[in-house]
């Protein structure tokens, strides 16, 4: 499993936070993305508003 | 020469004292200096606040007022930015929070147009009058009014997790910082990881991922917002053109996502439009919005949620300033009320979901049909439904008002009557 974010591209807007029903994700500088919460449901792939997430459901 | 604290400490006892502290603030003496509050070990704060946006400064503002002690976190360093947000707000506004000073203001409005698909619009002119506001300089003038009130706010500070006792939420804890109070108020807006450890938040909530452009050199009539509907410019959403200024607006996209992403959507509406194509992108501003999902129950022993955190955004506009701000003065009245009677269960605060419920619930649960009902109509029904309407309907349909003239239009049409029957 991956999830992967475009630094570049993201735009620290936060909705995947806000939208992340497991907490697994934080806004500081970057976005940040803890592994043992996520559960792959890919909400934050869809709801960010420039695709900067991928999220790969075979490894 | 006279010392006034001698002379209060005199005349007055500790219940006295710290009555006339909460009211008349921090004491002086004759030489202006201000007197230390006095720090009881066991004197918690009343009220302690996750947010010091509309919602958190609302709140606390009137819980000051009321005569308790409160303070915000807020996790950022600068209050107001950055902006998430179109930036629009009913004039009628004033009403609830005082006259909303002009640096504060970026540009006045008189009314609506909403565009059907095709390119025709309705114009309705704004009983109340419109505001596109400077959030930036807004969000401080709201938390200086919760100031000024006696509230203390502490920015950069990054809430992470709550401190409970024996079920009851007691307290909150940062990175440098552990603090107790009898009633926790969490207005940290939907993006917070920390609501997400609230049993209150439990279900997957409709958002609507947004995406804006701060524009300028643009020729747009500037005197109204401009509001764009149709299922291949914003998907189960619109388009937005906020005028800020001579020449300059926001320009943005709200969609429920699905397959391409908001950027898609508002880098074509842009390209379609001689108006905007030669302007310059100045900012570029995002989020998600929670434009469904209306929660019974915001409440647990020792918290309340309130403001967007709470899902208080009207769903077919995702506007939540407004709701932010009545959100967080009525939690406040019913804070105000449970901490009188030294009681801050779940019970007691349950009389926020009421109120609340009350107020604005069952209208926006109207306004949330709507917009089931609108995303299910094709371009063609939108370009008729604009022949038909009346522009001061559809800014009533936005509000839960008159959905019934709306039904009347769509049952014109055989195959959109079961969709009527939903609307109401």
């Amino acid at each position: 499993m991956t999830w992967s974010i475009d630094n570049d591209i993201c735009i620290r807007c936060g909705g995947c936070v806000s939208v992340c029903p497991f907490g697994a994700l934080e806004l500081k500088d970057d976005i940040l993305f803890n592994e043992k919460l996520c559960n792959l449901c890919g909400i934050c792939e869809k709801a960010c508003p420039v695709s900067a997430i991928k999220v790969k459901k075979d490894g | 020469m006279w010392n006034l604290r001698k002379s209060l400490s005199r005349i007055c006892d500790k219940g006295e004292k710290r009555w006339l502290r909460k009211r008349v603030g921090n004491l002086r003496n004759l030489n202006g200096n201000i007197l230390e509050k006095e720090k009881r070990k066991n004197d918690f704060m009343d009220a302690i606040i996750i947010g010091a946006g509309p919602a958190g400064s609302s709140c606390a503002r009137r819980l000051a007022e009321n005569g308790f002690s409160v303070k915000i976190y807020d996790r950022r360093e600068e209050l107001g930015i950055p902006v998430r947000c179109g930036e629009g707000l009913s004039e009628n506004t004033q009403e609830l929070i005082g006259k909303i000073p002009a640096n504060c203001i970026s540009k006045k409005i008189k009314g609506a147009r909403i565009y059907a698909p095709n390119g025709k619009y309705l114009e309705a002119v704004l009983k109340y009058g419109g505001l596109i506001l400077n959030r930036r300089v807004f969000d401080k003038w709201l938390a200086e009014q919760a100031v000024k009130a006696g509230v203390e706010i502490q920015k950069n500070t990054l809430i992470t997790d709550f401190i409970k006792e024996n079920g009851y939420y007691k307290g909150v804890r940062g990175k440098k910082i552990e603090e107790k109070a009898k009633m926790i108020v969490c207005a940290t807006g939907a993006e917070s990881a920390l609501r997400k450890s609230l049993n209150i938040f439990s279900k997957l909530n409709l958002i609507d991922s947004c995406l804006q452009y701060k524009m300028s050199e643009i020729d747009i009539d500037t005197d109204f917002i401009h509001i764009y509907l149709g299922n291949e410019i914003a998907p189960r959403g619109y388009c937005w053109v906020f005028p800020k200024g001579e020449n300059k607006a926001n320009v943005g996209v709200g969609i429920i996502p699905g397959q391409k992403n908001a950027k898609y959507y508002l880098d074509k509406f842009i390209s379609e439009r001689q108006e905007l194509k030669k302007g310059e992108i100045d900012l570029i501003e995002g989020g998600c919005v929670p434009v469904g999902g209306l929660l019974k129950d915001v409440v647990d022993d020792g918290l309340l949620l309130c403001g967007e955190a709470a899902h208080h955004v009207n769903p077919i506009h995702g506007g939540g300033i407004k709701e932010a701000i009545i959100s967080g003065q009525l939690a406040a009245d019913v804070i105000s009320d449970c901490l009188n009677k030294k009681d801050v269960s779940k019970k007691a605060l349950s009389k926020f979901n009421e109120l609340w419920w009350e107020k604005r619930g069952n209208k926006l649960k109207k306004v949330e049909r709507l917009r089931e009902t609108v995303e299910k109509l094709s371009d063609n029904d939108l370009n008729d439904l604009v022949e038909v309407l009346k522009p001061e309907d559809i800014i009533e349909f936005s509000r839960g008002s008159r959905l019934i003239i709306l039904a009347k239009a769509l049952m014109r049409k055989p195959r959109l009557i079961s969709l009527a029957k939903h609307l109401l």
